[in-house]
């Protein structure tokens, strides 16, 4: 259904005066998203994923330039052809709820959404209705503002968002932080219906216990790269090939919760060779020398040159 | 000892409770953790001990005095959405230095590049907003800090390595911290005491380790 392939999103900023530079925030990305499957994509803050569903969105700021391939359904996605796609076949359930207008109540907006996604009026109120009282969310908030939501209603309602259109392609950004538990698996599980009702749905997340509770594969980023496609079964089973993702699994307060110092490279000094090499145990020259490629390896892909199968 | 005694609020004269007779203490150097089911007034809890609201019934107070309206406030709120909390027209420098210039050591421990101090906050990612957002408030004039879902929205790796930053400031200025989460195995590593907020039961849980204080 999607297929990204050597993605790149670089940002024109102006330094001092009329002297611009180039910040390349993602370099090589690579991503593909059957009908019927949950992709989630993990990674640290800054690695990309909220840029990735900006660019299929045709939302990217004007400073931003692409490059690489994106295809949905085989056809190459042109940022006209993301703008006529977007809200109607491709939906975004946005990460919070600052992407809500806060002048607006909120039954008010998904009903909006219902409508430009192509329902009429009438229509459109009996399915805010229906997504209201399937995510718990009593008839009164259709008149609440914004800020008047707790952070789990708030989620629920933008969730709402996306389920009133009959969108193809799902793009969850960050659906879950802040829901107690239970919710949580409940977000998730919709999400999951929505897969099995044939949409494709990328579930962007930090959260990788959510992202395998519903996960076909686990795509893992790392400044604007990715470094891992694995299986969602491969982190249980302790069969992850890079070392940022067996780090980023050690790191979960239930496992030993011991980070790796340091940071992710900043866009505007990207070594030469592996973006993780400045943190990792495994580096050697040719890690430094150049940039490794993504590859397969034990029934998914990994960018490292030391991985073994 | 920072003092919420029989707080309750709400929005309108008819608008139901958010907040109903709750009464929460923590002193210097302690961290306690707090725990609800959504909707049940924890962020709104968190508002009113750091004076962002104002109760409708009860009272705030920082060693018996209530807070301050004109200075720096010593409690100092961290809360989910860190675009909220910052000046989109500002450039990071500017928002770092609003309460105090930054210790350069303590956005060294938090990972903040010095390149972002130039950008503005729509050119960073949630997650590094965050982090700045907690660089503000780490400064000598805070002394306690309410923590509301402050690291939900971070990558596991980063999330240890914030608390690993904060705990040990925490710890190195008697600062006396609420976390508010719904993430229970970081509480558990987090907290000297949890509070669980279930329906009008407040009960406590008691003594979960803590990893970091001792380490750091």
């Amino acid at each position: 259904m999607l297929s990204i392939s050597n993605l790149g999103v670089t940002f024109t900023q102006y330094d001092q005066g009329l002297r611009r530079k180039q910040l390349a925030v993602i370099t090589d990305l690579d991503l593909d998203v059957k009908a019927g499957e949950v992709v989630a994509v993990v990674g640290a803050s800054g690695s990309g994923k909220s840029l990735l569903a900006h660019a299929l969105l045709g939302i990217l700021p004007e400073n931003a330039a692409l490059s690489g391939t994106m295809r949905f359904k085989g056809e190459i996605l042109t940022p006209e052809r993301c703008r006529a796609l977007r809200g109607k076949t491709i939906a975004l359930i946005p990460q919070s709820i600052g992407y809500l207008d806060p002048l607006m109540t909120v039954g008010g907006q998904v009903q909006r959404v219902a409508q430009l996604a192509g329902r009429a009026k009438a229509e459109a109120s009996a399915s805010v209705s229906k997504t209201f009282a399937r995510y718990n969310l009593s008839e009164t908030v259709r008149d609440r503002y914004p800020f008047q939501l707790s952070g789990g209603m708030a989620r629920r309602v933008l969730v709402s968002t996306a389920v009133v259109t009959q969108a193809q392609l799902v793009i969850a950004d960050e659906p879950t932080p802040g829901l107690h538990p239970d919710v949580v698996v409940e977000t998730l599980n919709h999400l999951r219906e929505l897969a099995v009702e044939g949409r494709g749905v990328i579930l962007i997340t930090h959260d990788i216990e959510a992202a395998l509770q519903i996960a076909d594969r686990v795509a893992v980023f790392y400044a604007g790269t990715t470094v891992e496609i694995a299986a969602a079964k491969d982190f249980l089973s302790g069969n992850l090939r890079h070392p940022y993702t067996q780090a980023l699994w050690r790191s979960l307060p239930q496992n030993e919760f011991i980070p790796v110092p340091g940071n992710q490279p900043s866009p505007e000094q990207l070594p030469v060779g592996c973006l993780f090499s400045d943190r990792c145990d495994w580096v050697s020259e040719t890690c430094t020398a150049e940039r490794p490629q993504l590859r397969e390896l034990r029934s998914g892909w990994v960018r490292c040159v030391h991985a073994k199968g | 000892m920072l003092k919420g005694s029989r707080l309750w609020f709400r929005y309108g004269n008819r608008q139901p409770w958010v907040v109903e007779d709750r009464t929460v203490a923590v002193a210097p150097g302690e961290v306690l953790g707090l725990m609800a089911p959504s909707g049940y007034g924890k962020t709104t809890l968190g508002k009113l001990l750091a004076g962002y609201l104002a109760p409708t019934r009860g009272s705030v107070t920082v060693d018996e005095r209530s807070l301050p309206k004109k200075r720096y406030n010593p409690v100092q709120l961290v809360f989910q959405n860190p675009e909220l909390s910052v000046n989109p027209r500002w450039r990071i420098r500017q928002i770092l230095a609003e309460g105090c210039p930054p210790d350069p050591a303590c956005l060294e421990a938090l990972g903040i590049h010095s390149g972002w101090l130039n950008r503005y906050p729509h050119e960073l990612s949630g997650g590094e907003l965050q982090r700045i957002a907690i660089a503000r408030i780490l400064n000598p004039s805070t002394q306690y800090l309410i923590a509301d879902e402050m690291t939900a929205m971070l990558d596991a790796n980063t999330q240890a390595l914030i608390w690993q930053g904060v705990l040990a400031f925490v710890a190195q200025q008697q600062i006396g911290l609420i976390v508010i989460s719904h993430d229970d195995p970081l509480l558990q590593r987090l907290c000297d005491r949890i509070l669980l907020l279930a329906d009008d039961a407040v009960s406590k849980v008691d003594g979960p380790a803590k990893v970091f204080a001792k380490t750091a």
